[in-house]
């Protein structure tokens, strides 16, 4: 139990100090990536040429990166997350409004792509028939082929839930994953034995072959969360859901340090909680097991 | 017989009750970016401009259908000589949506606003053609004169984007005297404005306008959803539609498109010409050769550009004015020759020849560069790989390069390191005045050789002579002639390479009443007081 | 022991590869015309006898484009898929194998990786290159690019797979025989960590196919007129009229045979390692 605490304890720092070190980094690539002074409106003709310097002039405060993100601490400490500078508004505004949606359609879409992988894996891993075998890895393949702005489009023509989209984009990644991992628990010496003892298949497969591999689905859960929150990007663009995918597209476009730097935070705390929990369920079990 | 007289009568009450106004309906349709902004004065997207459009009351509108200018809620209007001077004379018992009453007052208010050095938006810049203060004078509660420090081109067409602010409203920006408010704001998603209960304007019956109940505005970046959702009569109308969904709707029902025609947009392409831009010196040799320049618009073949990519509905472009431009369109100009054989006879007379199908300069440099255009652009990308086999014919190797925009803008404004960009001119006013950052070599907008000191040029000092010619006069035949000379200069000198003017495509549902879509924006609502539902 | 049924899908995946490699090398030969040229009187058209799927938006023949975009994408997926693969073993595998903090710090950095926003990178990168560079070069560039930054989920898995290897039994039977070190990790962790090394692999070749053609929007990816398999699947975003013309799905068949073939070459290999 101190172990578990001690533990915990250390996920948490490690979050923290990541996090933080997550949305400093971002905020440094976008400050030397081309691009960054720019403002799209410079190109209007009716623009004279003291606005054209005041345009150029906005960005001044973070030419210096670092002071530039010491301050948006500062100022985040006391709830203040800035100003969007492509859309003009509160960047806690904009986090309020379109999280919770967000939150849904990656949640709904995780949940999705779990039932149907986890089915398909494990029928597979207790059926062990070719036939099947062929015909989920060429569904899986072929959704992996499937362009996400055209499964987002597919959403859209069919009128399906957008969580589904995302399902779908998620699913053939941890499917695969699933399927391996099965396969390789299953060729462990104590399923042989457990056969020979006559236990049956769906006591082998609940008892002992997933048991095997659940420390490394745990990792795969983790991380299915940051590609959830990555595929939620086109689909909530071209579903027109306003949620915090299509504010992350528009702000990477835009250049929009602001936004960008407390979106890239957002989702650094998210993957990394994500991750760290499986971790820490996964420390569990491997001690459950010693 | 008395049944039907108290139907008669019941009816007509009904319409009394109501103001006389027809309600009809919400109308739908897509923005694809979000407005950023309601303040009329601060408007600079396209999606601000086109709710500006539908919600802000101005003194003078252009026609978008006939383009001349007319009042709105001035009734009359006088230019002075010289140009600085406007004089307006108002509606009198007009409100904003907030029952606010309309005057001179505010009238001088917007004015000062814009004029505010402090606001630096577009539609202020437009008046700012000297250093000086404005001078607005209350000659009445519904005359007004303001007085600009030195002459404004097209004056009273420029009040076509002045939306007037209410000096006295709690409600600032969101009182308006347009024919809509609005109503709803779901940000990323929704816009919804409702009729106002206060816009001035009847109809020839004396109806109220508008007719519509209300408009919902969808944000919609995806012009293949946009497409689908029109199919499936979600929305309405399509305001500016891609010709290759243009095709595949007409063939199925050809009443719900529109074409109307090559509207006042350009695509060009540019070389650099900027001098302490990172190209190697002889790259920029050829780039400075106005015969180089005209030999490669002469190897372009815009008939196929405008038949494959726009698939006939755009037209080659002669030069920087589209002549849907009726007025300022230079009618002398010739339509640009595609023969690759001609081009490469006037490269060889520059020094360049053919070697084993690569086109080589007088030093032995390999004709190679790159084009940039802004990526998503589809059409862009396919006018550059089209141009790329229509240059490979003479032997030059054209490298094209799609990048986002805002690397784009770098290259283009602050390291100059490109060779050739290829871009386009959209919701390009009729004025040539609206171009004028864009001719004069001393703008950050004088694309191929921005901010020059002194024109490099003789062409390009004669280009600024005119320029000003035209600027500050207010004598419209001489502002003709000197524009005219500018376009032919253009056409010479080739320092922009107009490609096609694409048309004005529009898709409009059925179910709208009083739609007569056209080239200017907005081009399918322009008339929206006026538009019903079925 | 191997069925006779899986020995037979093995044979067959290998000859569907061997087929699409051996049409891609002799494209020269077998397609009717360049995958550059364009037949501007006959852009956008249904397969016809000299067109066998159509033409694209400015009547380059698509079938010739088909073929020539395989060369580049079976090339180069598979290999920036190989280099993401090993990338993850090595970190991921490594990590898990030495545990403690080394664990801890691999996964802190692993972590960032998946929530960076690599597009910048990729900005400055394209930025970097010369504007004139040739479009081979650039896809090249690209796939490397991806390959670099495609390790992240598998590392995370490896890890995990790695750290209950550890205290495995075979594990602890070799340490006490007194092996060691690399060797310990190459003879007796590595093998183990086949199924998400496969994983990784298969999952990696149609994911940057497609990401190849994503990042076109940056100036990266194959540049014109060179096609690609991802380059051709953008045709499929016009979904509302693409429906109507099939012929355009050919590329998304192609890609879904091969990444299928891929697999059932993987997953033999896996029941020869057993």
């Amino acid at each position: 139990m101190q172990g578990l605490t001690r533990q915990i304890a250390r996920h948490a720092i490690a979050l923290v100090a990541t996090v933080l070190l997550g949305g400093l980094l971002s905020a440094v690539l976008m400050r030397l990536a081309p691009g960054f002074d720019t403002d799209e409106q410079e190109l209007d003709p009716h623009l004279n040429a003291a606005s054209i310097q005041v345009l150029k002039q906005a960005r001044i405060e973070q030419h210096n990166i670092f002071r530039y993100y010491f301050h948006s601490l500062q100022r985040a400490a006391r709830g203040d997350l800035g100003t969007s500078l492509s859309l003009g508004q509160p960047v806690s505004t904009l986090l309020k409004e379109r999280a919770p949606l967000t939150l849904r359609l990656v949640g709904l879409g995780l949940l999705l792509s779990w039932t149907v992988a986890m089915a398909f894996a494990l029928s597979a891993a207790w059926l062990r028939v070719s036939a099947y075998d062929a015909l989920t890895t060429f569904l899986s393949g072929t959704l992996l082929c499937l362009p996400a702005a055209v499964l987002a489009l597919l959403a859209v023509l069919w009128r399906l839930p957008e969580a589904l989209a995302i399902a779908l984009i998620v699913f053939p990644r941890i499917y695969r994953y699933s399927r391996n991992l099965l396969d390789k628990a299953y060729s462990q010496s104590h399923i042989l034995t457990a056969r020979a003892k006559g236990v049956g298949e769906l006591r082998i497969l609940f008892w002992h072959a997933i048991p095997v591999a659940a420390p490394q689905l745990l990792a795969v859960a983790g991380v299915s969360v940051s590609i959830a929150v990555g595929a939620a990007i086109p689909v909530e663009a071209i579903c027109g859901q306003a949620g915090i995918g299509q504010l992350a597209w528009q702000a990477a476009l835009a250049r929009d340090l602001p936004l960008l730097t407390n979106l890239t935070i957002l989702v650094t705390a998210v993957t990394l909680l994500a991750n760290s929990g499986a971790d820490v369920i996964g420390h569990m079990l491997r001690g459950q097991e010693a | 017989m008395l049944a039907l007289r108290k139907s008669i009568l019941a009816a007509a009450i009904c319409l009394g009750a109501t103001g006389g106004a027809w309600a009809q309906g919400e109308l739908r349709f897509c923005l694809h970016t979000e407005p950023k902004t309601f303040d009329p004065l601060k408007v600079e997207d396209e999606s601000s401009v086109m709710v500006r459009y539908l919600t802000g009351g101005v003194l003078l509108r252009m026609n978008r259908q006939t383009q001349a200018l007319e009042p709105e809620l001035a009734l009359s209007w006088k230019v002075s000589k010289d140009g600085k001077q406007i004089t307006f004379k108002l509606r009198s018992g007009v409100s904003f949506s907030d029952g606010t009453p309309f005057s001179a007052e505010d009238v001088a208010y917007t004015v000062q606003q814009l004029m505010d050095p402090a606001l630096h938006s577009a539609t202020g810049d437009a008046f700012r053609s000297g250093p000086g203060n404005v001078e607005t004078k209350i000659i009445s509660p519904t005359q007004i004169s303001i007085t600009f420090p030195a002459p404004v081109a097209g004056l009273d067409r420029q009040f076509d984007q002045v939306a007037i602010m209410s000096a006295h409203s709690a409600k600032k920006e969101m009182a308006v005297l347009g024919p809509f408010m609005v109503d709803e704001y779901k940000a990323g998603a929704t816009l919804r404005l409702k009729r106002n209960p206060n816009f001035w304007k009847t109809d020839a019956q004396g109806r109220k306008l508008p007719y519509l109940d209300s408009i919902k505005i969808d944000i919609q970046p995806n012009r293949d959803v946009e497409m689908l959702r029109f199919k499936r009569s979600e929305i309405d109308l399509i305001n500016t539609l891609d010709s290759e969904y243009y095709d595949k709707v007409a063939t199925t029902s050809p009443q719900l498109v529109h074409d109307a025609g090559p509207s006042l947009d350009t695509e060009q392409l540019w070389f650099n010409q900027v001098a302490k831009s990172p190209l190697p010196a002889y790259k920029k040799t050829w780039f400075h050769s106005a015969a180089f320049r005209r030999a490669i618009s002469q190897a372009i073949n815009r008939d196929d550009l405008s038949r494959v990519v726009f698939r006939g509905h755009a037209q080659p472009a002669i030069g920087p004015v589209s002549p849907a431009n009726k007025f300022w369109f230079n009618a002398r100009l010739k339509p640009q020759t595609y023969s690759p054989d001609a081009a490469l006879k006037a490269l060889q007379a520059e020094g360049f020849r053919l070697e084993n199908g690569t086109l080589k300069d007088s030093f032995g440099n390999a004709v190679v560069f790159s084009i940039i255009t802004n990526s998503g652009n589809k059409a862009r990308e396919r006018m550059a790989t089209m141009i790329q086999e229509d240059l490979q014919k003479i032997g030059i190797h054209l490298n094209v390069v799609t990048l986002d925009f805002p690397s784009l803008i770098e290259r283009m404004t602050q390291t100059f390191d490109y060779e050739a960009i290829m871009l386009g001119l959209a919701n390009v006013g009729l004025d040539p005045t609206d171009q004028m950052n864009v001719w004069l070599s001393s703008s950050e907008n004088h694309q191929w050789n921005p901010s020059e000191k002194t024109p490099e040029t003789a062409w390009e000092a004669e280009i600024d002579r005119l320029m000003r010619v035209q600027a500050s006069s207010a004598d419209t035949r001489k502002r003709k002639e000197a524009f005219d000379r500018v376009q032919e200069i253009a056409v010479d000198q080739q320092p922009f390479i107009y490609l096609v003017n694409k048309n004005a495509l529009s898709a409009v549902s059925a179910s709208v009443q009083g739609a007569s879509p056209v080239i200017i924006a907005p081009q399918t609502y322009w008339n929206v007081e006026r538009l019903s539902l079925k | 022991m191997r069925s006779r049924r899986a020995v037979i899908w093995r044979w067959l995946a290998c000859a569907v590869l061997l087929f699409v490699v051996g049409i891609s090398l002799a494209a020269n030969f077998i397609a009717p015309a360049g995958y550059a040229r364009q037949y501007r009187e006959v852009a956008d058209a249904p397969p016809s006898h000299q067109h066998w799927l159509g033409t694209d938006e400015i009547g380059r023949d698509r079938f010739a484009r088909v073929l020539y975009g395989t060369r580049i994408s079976l090339l180069l997926a598979p290999a920036a898929a190989l280099l993401s693969t090993l990338v993850a073993a090595l970190v991921g595998g490594l990590a898990g194998y030495l545990g403690g903090g080394w664990a801890r710090a691999a996964m802190a950095v692993t972590d960032l990786f998946l929530s960076l926003p690599w597009l910048f990178l990729l900005i400055t990168v394209r930025a970097v290159m010369p504007l004139n560079v040739s479009p081979l070069v650039s896809v090249m560039v690209t796939f490397v690019m991806l390959g670099l930054l495609g390790w992240t989920s598998a590392a995370r898995v490896l890890c995990a797979t790695a750290s209950s290897l550890r205290g495995s039994d075979f594990v602890r039977q070799a340490k006490a025989s007194g092996i060691r070190g690399v060797r310990l990790f190459w003879i007796h962790v590595l093998p183990n960590l086949r199924p998400v090394l496969y994983a990784q692999f298969w999952i990696s070749i149609p994911v940057f196919i497609l990401s190849e053609a994503n990042l076109g929007i940056l100036g990266l990816g194959v540049a014109e007129p060179l096609p690609s398999w991802g380059s051709l699947l953008q045709e499929l975003e016009g979904l509302v009229s693409v429906g109507s013309e099939p012929w355009k799905f050919v590329p998304l068949l192609l890609l879904a045979v091969v990444v299928t073939a891929f697999q059932f070459v993987l997953s033999n290999q896996e029941e020869l390692a057993a």
